[in-house]
C-alpha cells in the first residue's frame, strides 16, 4: 500500500481498541489497579465522615495543602505509576504470558496500528480509572463542608481551578507513564526490573543534574501541580518525604506539558521500532 | 526466477535462521507450488520455524522469503492471502468461538454484518456450530484445534499453512478434515502442512518437504523424492510359492544388497541398487520354475523415505 490509508488504519484501531478495552476494564488481573484507584476516594470520604459524625470543624486551607501531599506522595507516584505499570505493561507482556499475541501479528494490521490501537485503549483505560477516582477524592475531601463554604471554595476560590489542574495533571501523568510502561512491556519479559529502575529514576530526580531532571515524567507533573508541598514537608523540618518532594526548578506549565508530551511521543516511537523487529517466541515465558 | 512464477508459488532463497546460537534452519531453498505440501521431520528439525518464517512471526538471520510474491515483513498484505493455523494451544481470555473469529475478522477492516457471516460460514466449515457461542475455555482439545482452523481459513486466503493441524482430532473429524484440506486444494490453494503422523500426510500430500536438523533433506512428490535417493537402495516384495529358492537365486547378483525372507514365509523382502536389472533378471527367474504372485515397492511412502534419509531412529520419535 503506497499511500496512507488513514480511514483504514482508524478502522483497525478501533477494532483493537474493543478487544483492549474490554480485556482491560474487566480482567481480574486488573482488579489491584481498582484498588488503588479507589484507595485515596475511601481515605477522603471516611474522612469527611467521621468529621460530619463527630462535628470537628475543617479548615479548606489545610484540607487543600493534604490533598495536594496525598496526591503528590501517594497518587502519582504510587497509584497512577503503578497503575500504569499494570494496564501498559500488560499489552504486550501479558499477550505473551497467554500466548496469544500471535492472533495480532496474522492479522493484516500494521504493527505500528496494532500498538497505536492498544496505546490508545490503555490510555482510555487508565484516564476513566485515574480521572474518576481523582474527581470523586476531590469532591469527597469537602464533602463535609456546609455548602455555603464549598460553593464559596469551588466558585469564588482555587476549587475549580485547582480541579482543572488535578485533572490535567492526572491525563498526563497517565499519558507519561502509560509511554514509558508501553516501551518497556515491548521490551522486557520481567516487568520488575524496568519498574524499580523507573520508580528509583523518578525518586532521585531532585537530586539529578538539571539536565537529566528533565528526562522525568515525576519532573513534569510536579511542576504543574496548583499545590507545592515542598514547604511544608521539608528536609529542614527532618521530614524524609521532603527528598522526594522538592523540586529545586520547576519548569513552566508550557515547557511541563511540551516535555510530557516529547517524552510520550519519543517512548511510543521506539515501542513502535522494537514492535516492528519483535518475534513470537513463548518459549521461554 | 521468473517474477510471474514467483507470483505463484512460496519461495524460500537460500534462508538461515538461527535462534541465538542455536539453528532454526539453515541455506534452505524452497519454491513451493499451488497443492498439499507436507513439511516432514522430527521434533526440533526446523517445520515451525520454515512456518513461521513464511508468515513473519519470525525474522531470518538471511536470505529471503515471498509468500506469492509479498514479503514476509508486510502483514498488511500478507495475511489478505493467508492463513495460518499454528501449534499454539492457546486463545485470547474469555472469548467464544464465534466472537474470536469475529473479532479477528473485525481486525481486517470488515463491517459488522461481513464479519459476521465469514465467521459463521468458517465456523460452520469446520462443523463448530453448536458449539460457536461456548467459551473456548470450555472447548476440547479437537474443537480447539477446528476453531483454530476456522480462524486460519475465514478470510478465505490463497495460502493456508498449517502446523501439526491434525492433533488431537479424533478419527471422524480427522476425515472430516483432510477432506476439508482436499477441497481446499482443489479450489487451487496452497495447503502447507506439517504433521509427525507420518502416514497421513502420505495421504493427502501432493509433495513432501523432508527436513532434519535445520536442513531439507529432500522435497518433490513423493515418488520423485524416492528416486532421488540413488545411494540408498530400494526395497521390493515379491509373493512367490518358493521364497527360498528366489532368494538364494537373485542374492548372487552384486546389485541385490539385502534378500531375506518375509515373516510370513511366503515372499521375499529385496533391496536392490538397480531397479531395471532386478526386473530384468525377476522376469528369467519367473521363466524357470518359481511362481511369483506379485511385485510391489515396499518403501514408496513418506515413512520408508523418511526413513532412509534420517534414520529410523528418528523417525519413530
Amino acid at each position: 500500500m503506497s499511500e496512507r490509508p488513514w480511514g483504514f488504519w482508524w478502522t483497525q484501531v478501533r477494532a483493537t481498541m474493543r478487544l483492549e478495552l474490554k480485556r482491560t476494564l474487566f480482567s481480574r488481573r486488573g482488579i489491584w489497579v481498582y484498588f488503588l484507584a479507589v484507595m485515596p476516594v475511601v481515605i477522603f470520604a471516611g474522612n469527611s465522615l467521621y468529621r460530619m459524625k463527630t462535628g470537628k470543624p475543617g479548615d479548606i486551607g489545610e484540607d487543600t495543602h493534604t490533598f495536594a501531599a496525598i496526591f503528590q506522595l501517594f497518587y502519582l507516584r504510587l497509584a497512577i505509576f503503578f497503575g500504569c505499570v499494570g494496564i501498559f505493561m500488560n499489552l504486550f507482556r501479558g499477550e505473551v504470558l497467554d500466548k496469544s499475541l500471535h492472533y495480532y501479528f496474522l492479522a493484516p494490521v500494521r504493527r505500528t496500528v496494532l500498538l497505536a490501537g492498544k496505546f490508545v485503549s490503555g490510555l482510555v483505560a487508565a484516564i476513566l480509572i485515574f480521572e474518576t477516582s481523582m474527581v470523586l477524592q476531590f469532591f469527597s475531601l469537602y464533602w463535609y463542608f456546609d455548602s455555603g463554604t464549598r460553593q464559596e471554595y469551588f466558585f469564588h476560590g482555587h476549587g475549580l481551578a485547582h480541579l482543572a489542574a488535578y485533572i490535567g495533571v492526572t491525563l498526563l501523568a497517565c499519558l507519561g507513564y502509560g509511554s514509558v510502561f508501553l516501551a518497556a512491556g515491548v521490551m522486557f519479559r520481567n516487568p520488575l526490573l524496568p519498574t524499580a529502575a523507573v520508580l528509583i529514576w523518578e525518586a532521585i530526580n531532585p537530586i539529578l543534574p538539571s539536565v537529566l531532571q528533565h528526562i522525568s515524567v515525576i519532573f513534569y507533573l510536579k511542576s504543574l501541580c496548583p499545590v507545592m508541598i515542598a514547604g511544608d514537608i521539608s528536609l529542614d523540618k527532618g521530614n524524609p518525604l521532603g527528598f522526594i518532594a522538592m523540586n529545586p526548578s520547576p519548569a513552566s506549565a508550557v515547557t511541563a506539558v511540551l516535555g510530557l508530551l516529547a517524552l510520550a511521543i519519543v517512548a511510543v516511537a521506539f515501542s513502535g521500532r522494537l514492535l516492528r523487529h519483535m518475534e513470537i517466541d513463548y518459549g521461554s515465558d | 526466477m521468473s517474477e510471474a512464477t514467483a507470483q505463484t508459488r512460496i519461495v524460500f532463497e537460500d534462508v538461515s535462521k538461527f535462534y541465538g546460537d542455536v539453528l532454526g534452519v539453515n541455506r534452505v531453498n524452497l519454491s513451493v507450488p499451488p497443492g498439499i505440501t507436507s513439511l516432514v521431520g522430527p521434533n526440533g528439525s526446523g517445520k515451525t520455524t520454515l512456518m513461521n518464517l513464511m508468515t513473519g512471526l519470525v525474522q531470518p538471520t538471511r536470505g529471503r522469503i515471498s509468500v506469492l510474491g509479498i514479503a514476509p515483513d508486510d502483514p498488511e498484505r500478507l495475511f489478505r492471502v493467508v492463513g495460518y493455523c499454528t501449534q499454539f494451544d492457546s486463545f485470547p481470555r474469555g472469548m467464544s468461538g464465534y466472537q474470536f473469529i469475529y473479532s479477528y475478522l473485525r481486525l481486517f477492516g470488515y463491517p459488522h454484518a461481513q464479519s459476521s457471516e465469514l465467521a459463521m460460514r468458517a465456523i460452520e466449515r469446520v462443523s463448530l456450530t453448536d458449539a460457536a457461542g461456548r467459551k473456548i475455555a470450555g472447548y476440547s482439545k479437537g474443537m480447539r484445534q477446528r476453531i483454530k482452523l476456522a480462524q486460519a481459513i475465514c478470510h478465505n486466503p490463497s495460502v493456508l499453512v498449517l502446523d501439526e493441524p491434525l492433533n488431537g482430532l479424533d478419527p471422524l473429524i480427522r476425515a472430516e478434515t483432510i477432506a476439508l484440506f482436499r477441497a481446499l486444494a482443489a479450489e487451487g490453494l496452497h495447503l502447507i502442512i506439517s504433521s509427525h503422523v507420518l502416514h497421513e500426510v502420505d495421504v493427502i500430500s501432493d509433495q513432501v518437504i523432508l527436513l532434519s536438523n535445520g536442513y531439507v533433506v529432500a522435497e518433490g512428490q513423493i515418488q520423485g523424492v524416492r528416486e532421488e535417493i540413488q545411494e540408498h537402495p530400494m526395497q521390493v516384495l515379491i509373493r512367490c510359492d518358493k521364497p527360498g529358492e528366489l532368494a538364494s537365486q537373485i542374492f548372487q547378483n552384486d546389485y541385490v544388497v539385502e534378500a531375506r525372507i518375509h515373516n510370513d514365509r511366503q515372499g521375499v523382502l529385496v533391496k536392490t541398487r538397480d531397479a531395471d536389472r532386478f526386473y530384468l533378471l525377476l522376469n528369467k527367474i519367473a521363466q524357470n520354475g518359481v511362481d511369483i504372485e506379485s511385485v510391489a515397492p515396499a518403501d514408496d511412502d513418506v515413512l520408508s523415505v523418511y526413513e532412509y534419509l534420517i534414520g529410523t531412529e528418528e523417525s519413530t520419535k
